[in-house]
């Protein structure tokens, strides 16, 4: 009964989630700017902070009662039947988000304090800082209020905010990049392709109200675990829309460009949104409808054939990459793909274990690679003359740095190890989870996984070997340097937990599908499938081989082409342009668009709605209607009707005054003459 | 001795009809109040008159009680007329009604 009443206490706390970091954006945004860099650090991670310790405070609770709760906050749209509210929904699956977004984003707000310091001088705008956290905080509110949703509509609240931060972080350089404006083209690119799939959640949203007359997820779900077989159009147009969604969120095929990118962004944007929180909310959203999904089979396995097809085409691109950020913006598509397959396959505790690791180790690679980038851009500044022209990104101009930048290695090491699935770290666990329910349930979805898997391991020693052995391809690389402990702090924090994130949900203890179960319902425990994992750690070991002879044996020279290209000839060079895919869509969308629009703006706007309907037709018979009003209804009709009674009384009057003599005695005369005719009426008629 | 009703009456009509012809005729102000007076009397007489020949009697009491009310009546009327007719023979020194009709439209 004491248990009970604590844990109710400790599930009214949940709104906090969000109010924290809501609360910190307030405070840096009154008082950021006066109290300087040190207070709206301190602000902003404690406020993450504290996030972070009541997302601990509910996993206690769900502990105690791990049926959860649904917190009312407020009251929101109650029309009709519809009824959606504020409320908090605390489940296991919503905690496991919470716990990974507040506990990884702290991690991140540390890192960027350290990361934002030098990076707002690096690039001349020491003022920025403040708005970098004020974006920062207002992004894990926004993903607060994602993952704590109880219906599809406060979701989707979230999952705008999240897409209006991404938007603005990336832009956060709004005035950089190529041509001055390529950092701000590629926010809007990110934006309209969110917008493409935000599209797609709303028809969603349409359609289950019509068809279960509910967006609250429970209501939903009854609906669809209950409806007849002439509902299962619905249910699949429903599904599949929500897939559209997640496709925009998450970076799937077919609207996963915006992700590359968004990498225009500071490097714990990148970390934070674009690879361990934001991005999983389209995987978060399908596992969550989980049931709808299994109510639509053709779905679902649309679903897994597009995580699999991106997985595998993403991981192709990877290997062709030269921007250290990009082939892990790349690698981030590739292991989205890889858990939108096993939601596909509905194996959602693989799946939401994969987020999570992945969130370890992708955040981990990220900040890294931020670390070099920084460690690099230092290098330069210590050498005199022109930087002009010289991009900190380009592995090609690194090399070496294993001496230089010692932290930072290892913690790369890790996370590289983590993602290539070397066991026993994170990544080797969650994704062999994913690939043996693969090779039980959906065998072509194995193998594009499994040639997946095998390109990571290789772009992931392509990178190490160009970017950390050999020698130094550049003066800014030889004069590269470690960074502070603030940067690397956190990045520890992080490796521990790629390396040991695995025992979450370790075969034979299946902590994590345990701990899902009581939200996801039963989920089917598959045994350690030694063939998988033998198989995919094989490979990932000859893959990194395979890398080490290309790159690490006889070290790339400074200028030297990609030893890949000799091998793969024109093939590389479709890796290398990322398979023409922008141009494509440049072809088949873009241009068409802008022509439709300059043509509709020049022709239809200007043309015919301006020139002629305005200026011509509405214009011109307004003056001419108003001039016959004015000159002919006006002056002729409606002036002479009032002078005309204006006249007529005053002649009137003229005539009538007449009567009034002003002599009593023909006053008394009318008066008598009236009393003679009254009084001879009465008498006589 | 007793007056038959039809002598009253007619002489009631006379000094209407005189009051009348007074008001009419005269341009002495005076004379037209006093020929107001006339025919105020000569109603007074008619009431009388009937007051004193209807039954029952009571009713006939209210006949009285008009002449009465009638008499207070002029004499309030002629308090006011008369102060007036002063005003008016300050100002212009005539109290010839003809001459006094700056009212005129």
């Amino acid at each position: 009964m004491f248990l009970e009443a604590q844990t109710n206490v400790l599930f009214q706390l949940a709104p906090w989630i969000i109010a924290f970091p809501l609360i910190g954006m307030i405070i840096n945004i009154v008082f950021g700017q006066r109290l300087g860099e040190r207070f709206v650090g301190a602000v902003a991670s404690s406020a993450v902070g504290l996030a972070f310790v009541v997302a601990i405070l509910q996993f206690v609770a769900l502990q105690a009662d791990s049926h959860g709760a649904h917190i009312p906050v407020a009251e929101w749209i109650a029309i009709g039947k519809l009824d959606a509210s504020w409320t908090v929904r605390i489940d296991t699956l919503s905690a496991t988000m919470m716990l990974m977004v507040t506990g990884v984003s702290t991690l991140i707000h540390i890192y960027a304090i350290g990361y934002m310091h030098e990076d707002v001088r690096l690039q001349g705008d020491p003022g920025r800082f403040t708005r970098f956290f004020v974006f920062f905080n207002l992004f894990v509110a926004a993903m607060m209020i994602l993952v704590s949703a109880d219906n599809y509509l406060m979701m989707f609240v979230g999952w705008e905010g999240v897409g209006l931060c991404s938007y603005l972080l990336i832009g956060f350089w709004y005035d950089r990049g190529e041509g001055g404006i390529a950092n701000a083209v590629a926010g809007k690119k990110a934006f309209i392709a969110n917008r493409v799939g935000d599209f797609g959640f709303l028809v969603a949203m349409f359609l289950m109200f019509t068809g279960a007359g509910s967006l609250q997820f429970d209501q939903a779900f009854t609906w669809a675990a209950g409806a007849g077989p002439e509902q299962a159009g619905l249910i699949t147009a429903i599904a599949l829309f929500l897939l559209l969604g997640a496709t925009g969120k998450s970076a799937q095929i077919p609207l996963y460009v915006w992700l590359p990118d968004a990498m225009a962004g500071p490097t714990p944007v990148s970390a934070l949104i674009h690879a361990a929180t934001m991005v999983t909310a389209g995987i978060y959203m399908i596992a969550r409808s989980a049931v709808l999904f299994g109510a639509a089979a053709g779905a679902s396995q649309l679903v897994a054939l597009i995580g699999a097809a991106t997985a595998l085409f993403a991981a192709t691109i990877a290997v062709g990459q030269f921007d250290i950020k990009k082939v892990l913006a790349y690698s981030t598509i590739s292991q989205l793909g890889f858990m939108l397959a096993a939601v596909g396959i509905s194996a959602q505790v693989a799946g939401m274990f994969h987020l999570v690791t992945h969130a370890f180790f992708k955040a981990l690679l990220f900040l890294s690679a931020g670390s070099v980038i920084l460690g690099v851009e230092h290098g330069l500044h210590h050498q005199d003359g022109d930087h002009a022209g010289f991009n900190p990104n380009d592995m090609r101009e690194m090399g070496g740095l294993r001496k230089r930048m010692k932290v930072t290695f290892a913690v790369y090491l890790t996370g590289a190890l983590a993602l290539a699935g070397i066991p026993p770290l994170a990544g080797f666990f969650s994704k062999d989870e994913i690939l043996a329910e693969a090779s039980h349930l959906f065998p072509l979805v194995y193998i594009l996984l499994t040639l997946a898997a095998f390109l990571t391991a290789f772009y992931m020693g392509r990178q190490i070997f160009m970017v950390f052995f050999g020698k130094p391809r550049s003066s800014a690389a030889e004069h590269a340097h470690e960074n502070p402990p603030l940067i690397t702090m956190p990045l520890i924090g992080l490796a521990i937990l790629a390396a040991i994130g695995g025992g979450l949900n370790l075969p034979g203890l299946h902590s994590l599908a345990g701990w899902l179960e009581h939200t996801l319902g039963h989920t089917h425990i598959l045994e350690f499938n030694f063939q998988v994992a033998g198989i995919s750690t094989a490979l990932a070991l000859l893959a990194i081989g395979l890398a080490w002879l290309l790159y690490g044996r006889k070290p790339m020279e400074k200028g030297a082409e990609d030893p890949l290209k000799r091998i793969l000839g024109p093939v590389f060079s479709g890796i290398a342009n990322k398979w023409w895919i922008d141009e494509l869509y440049g072809v088949l969308f873009i241009r068409p668009y802008t022509a439709l629009s300059t043509w509709l703006a020049e022709v239809v706007d200007w043309k015919f709605w301006h020139d002629w309907v305005h200026d011509s037709v509405i214009a011109k018979g307004f003056r001419g209607l108003t001039a016959w009003l004015s000159m002919d209804v006006d002056l002729k009709v409606i002036d002479a009707i009032a002078d005309g009674i204006a006249r007529l009384t005053g002649a009137l009057s003229e005539r009538m005054s007449a009567l009034q003599t002003g002599y009593v005695r023909s006053y008394a005369l009318s008066m008598f003459v009236g009393m003679v005719l009254l009084l001879s009426y009465i008498l006589f008629v | 001795m007793n007056i038959p009703m039809e002598a009253v009456l007619a002489l009631s009509g006379v000094l209407f009809v005189l009051g009348v012809l007074g008001v009419l005729i005269r341009r002495n102000a005076i004379v037209v109040f006093m020929s107001i007076e006339l025919m105020l009397n000569a109603a007074n007489l008619v009431f009388i008159s009937f007051a004193r020949t209807i039954t029952p009697a009571e009713i006939g009491l209210s006949g009285q009680v008009m002449v009465f009310f009638i008499i207070a009546v002029a004499a309030a009327e002629v308090a006011v007329g008369l102060a007036l007719i002063v005003t008016i023979f300050k100002a212009k020194k005539s109290i010839d009604v003809d001459q006094i009709h700056s009212l005129h439209g």
